[in-house]
């Protein structure tokens, strides 16, 4: 057991450190939606060019080839020097590597720059108005007039689709057998969103921004040449997909929440409750569920790094970040008085959008079936 | 960065499972429990095995390993629920260790470390009234020498000088006594680093309760039927065997890491110690009285063997501190004001 960094992780760290320090790009604009994307579209660029942005991609396809090890420490640097986002996300953090593994040459060879670059947006139309945590009950159908040639006529309803209205490309499931066993019958597509068939609607949120989109989908046409592995196969390459969200999220995810705690303390002081004895069990408690947080995902890692495969151990982290993000948010709007209920402050926004945390990206409910069931041999949960 | 037991620790971690498995059976810890004794022919063999002394240095007699390897022992001891004075014995050498003078040293460690003498340790709160209030003394009765904390500070005693009476606590895995008023010689060293150990010991020993309960409450919510079905497929089973794990899994996290702050990065130590302590104080009591929801009825027989693993985890949690207080430090650390004095 040893938790210093080794000579060359140090290394790597210090390498990062002063990148970010000489290149940081500042905050992003904000009030003007599509100011802060262009701005984050800069920022990814830049970052290409030196090589960070693909990181974790090998080198022969344009990234750095790095450890899990390095991009826990990438991620967390980036989340110190509070770094804005690249634009291209999910194309970089699951578009890419899907492609990466499961695409042909051709695939890799036409869309792996232009992620990279941030010329070309991604975005992932899984979830359904239907279909949340039973992704595979999905019911968006694509269909071929002509069995022998043609495109794939794609019909159907996708939410909850980030970055949809500046997407390129979105990474699609879809039905594509309704007879076969509901896992069995999807099929992954890369859907071109510059066609009439595609209809991107803004879904206004809670906190009254909108983040996220529907997709509308009337006969949108897919080519062939744009299934991702077998026709089929879809549900395979969607799980490696969610696979790859979930690894090395956690090292940032525990930074941002050191972030916050730094932030609500700073309220706490000002505000002269330092010495309410409440208030310190609570920070407490949330100070030691954040550094639970930081060493289970450190040892996760570890595992990972061992046996190759992120385990289910992984829906540990995600459970954990949701609850304390949610109860910081809740101790920061009480600590802030009147002033933490008025609209559209960072406080009030931190607070509303923590709301979302349980449920993006697997439900708290989803995580704790999947420990039950995977990590503690549980029968099959209902 | 490597955060899991390298290949020697494994092996510690293996042989202790399996000597304490096959010593201390829950019949075993029933009988002792029930007699309210130890069995001296088995402490002999865990001192044989090196154990009260393994974290002590081989100047002092012990093994020279660290407070990984001890964390490592101490979990698998709680895991067994075993009767034996190897906390109160090994922690009590930890404190010695780290703020003894070079008599004191000399003329226990050796001791403890070998298994001939027994220690203790306990101190002095603030009890209901504000006035100083004897905390329980981990294995008093049996012990030695003993440690007492007080003010900051900490006095070392030949037991057979203190005034003191035996406790019966609920726990009967252990034995536990009070003492009259702080007395003995003052231990003049780092009091605080050897105080941060012995949370760290305790919150290893409370992980392997979390652990083995976990275990026993999934066992059955596996096997137990109940309207057709196992009751582990209802999602109010399953889910609160999930949050078992995350209590287990973030006690394990932080006491190890604790104890790794202990001999490597020692400025980390204060803050690492309290978080094990109150997450480990907290899993201790939490998974157990979870694990008796599952069983139900039958967890609440005294017949149950669920009961010593729930008792010693609620008495080792408030033994030197409760959860409550190693959070009140927590917030001192962060930079939160002064505080109320909770501590001994």
């Amino acid at each position: 057991m040893d938790l210093t960094l080794t000579d060359s992780e140090a290394g790597f760290r210090d390498e990062v450190r002063s990148w970010l320090e000489e290149n940081h790009p500042g905050s992003s604009p904000e009030g003007d939606d599509q100011a802060e994307f262009e701005f984050r579209r800069a920022w990814q660029k830049r970052m290409h060019e030196a090589g960070w942005a693909g990181l974790s991609w090998p080198e022969e396809y344009g990234g750095k080839g790095a450890t899990l090890i390095e991009q826990s420490i990438f991620n967390e640097e980036l989340a110190r020097q509070r770094v804005p986002l690249p634009a291209n996300v999910l194309g970089l953090v699951m578009g890419g590597p899907v492609v990466i593994a499961h695409g042909d040459e051709d695939q890799k060879e036409r869309y792996l720059e232009p992620i990279l670059s941030g010329e070309e947006i991604w975005c992932q139309g899984f979830s359904e108005p239907e279909s949340g945590s039973d992704l595979a009950s999905l019911k968006t159908r694509a269909v071929k007039a002509d069995a022998n040639g043609g495109n794939w006529k794609v019909t159907g309803q996708k939410v909850w689709t980030t970055y949809a209205h500046e997407a390129k490309y979105c990474m699609l499931l879809a039905r594509t057998d309704q007879d076969a066993p509901k896992h069995k019958g999807i099929t992954y597509f890369i859907l071109d969103m510059d066609q009439p068939g595609v209809d991107v609607r803004p879904l206004r949120q809670i906190t009254g921004e909108a983040e996220f989109n529907e997709i509308f989908l009337e006969e949108a046409e897919i080519p062939d040449e744009n299934v991702i592995g077998a026709v089929g196969g879809g549900w395979g390459v969607a799980i490696t997909t969610l696979m790859f969200e979930r690894a090395g999220l956690g090292a940032a995810a525990v930074m941002g929440l050191k972030r916050s705690m730094e932030d609500l303390l700073a309220v706490i002081r000002e505000r002269g409750l330092d010495d309410d004895p409440v208030i310190r069990q609570r920070i407490a408690e949330l100070q030691i569920g954040i550094e639970a947080m930081r060493l289970g995902a450190l040892r996760t890692l570890t595992q990972t790094m061992k046996t190759g495969i992120p385990g289910p151990e992984g829906s540990l982290s995600k459970w954990e970040w949701a609850d304390y993000n949610q109860a910081l948010t809740e101790l920061g709007n009480e600590v802030l008085g009147p002033e933490g209920m008025r609209v559209n402050t960072e406080w009030s926004y931190r607070f509303l959008r923590s709301r979302a945390n349980s449920i993006e990206g697997g439900t708290t409910e989803v995580l704790k079936n999947i420990i039950a069931e995977r990590v503690l041999g549980l029968p099959r949960l209902r | 960065m490597n955060f899991d037991l390298n290949d020697e620790q494994q092996e510690i971690k293996r042989t202790a499972h399996e000597f304490l498995a096959a010593r201390f059976k829950p019949e075993k810890v029933r009988e002792l429990a029930e007699a309210r004794s130890y069995d001296d022919a088995l402490w002999r063999e865990i001192s044989e095995l090196g154990w009260p002394g393994i974290a002590v240095s081989e100047d002092d007699g012990g093994q020279g390993l660290g407070m990984v390897e001890l964390a490592v022992l101490l979990e698998e001891s709680g895991y067994a629920c075993a009767p034996s004075p190897l906390l109160g014995t090994a922690g009590a050498a930890l404190v010695i260790s780290a703020a003894g003078s070079d008599e004191q040293r000399a003329e226990w460690l050796p001791k403890l470390a070998s298994g001939e003498a027994t220690g203790a340790f306990g101190g002095f709160d603030h009890g209901a009234n504000g006035d100083a209030e004897s905390t329980l003394f981990c294995d008093l009765p049996t012990a030695d020498v003993v440690v007492i904390f007080h003010n900051g500070g900490a006095f070392l005693a030949p037991a057979s000088d203190v005034d003191s009476e035996a406790f019966e606590a609920i726990d009967a895995t252990r034995s536990y006594g009070l003492i009259s008023e702080p007395s003995g010689e003052p231990l003049a060293g780092d009091v605080g680093a050897g105080r941060d150990r012995l949370a760290v010991a305790i919150a290893a020993e409370l992980t392997g309760i979390a652990q083995r309960t976990m275990e026993m409450a999934v066992e059955y919510a596996r096997e137990r039927q109940q309207f057709g079905r196992p009751i582990g497929a209802y999602q109010g089973v399953g889910h609160r065997c999930a949050a078992m794990l995350l209590a287990t899994e973030e006690s394990r996290s932080l006491t190890y890491y604790a104890a790794w702050t202990a001999d490597a990065e020692p400025e980390s130590l204060p803050m690492a110690a309290a978080m094990a302590g109150a997450r480990g104080g907290d899993a201790g009591w939490q998974v157990p009285a979870s694990a008796l929801q599952v069983f139900g009825g039958i967890g609440f027989t005294w017949e149950h063997d669920l009961q010593f693993w729930l008792k010693r985890g609620r008495v080792a949690g408030r033994m030197l501190g409760t959860p409550r207080d190693h959070r009140e430090r927590v917030a001192d650390l962060s930079g939160m004001g002064s505080g109320a004095p909770v501590a001994a």
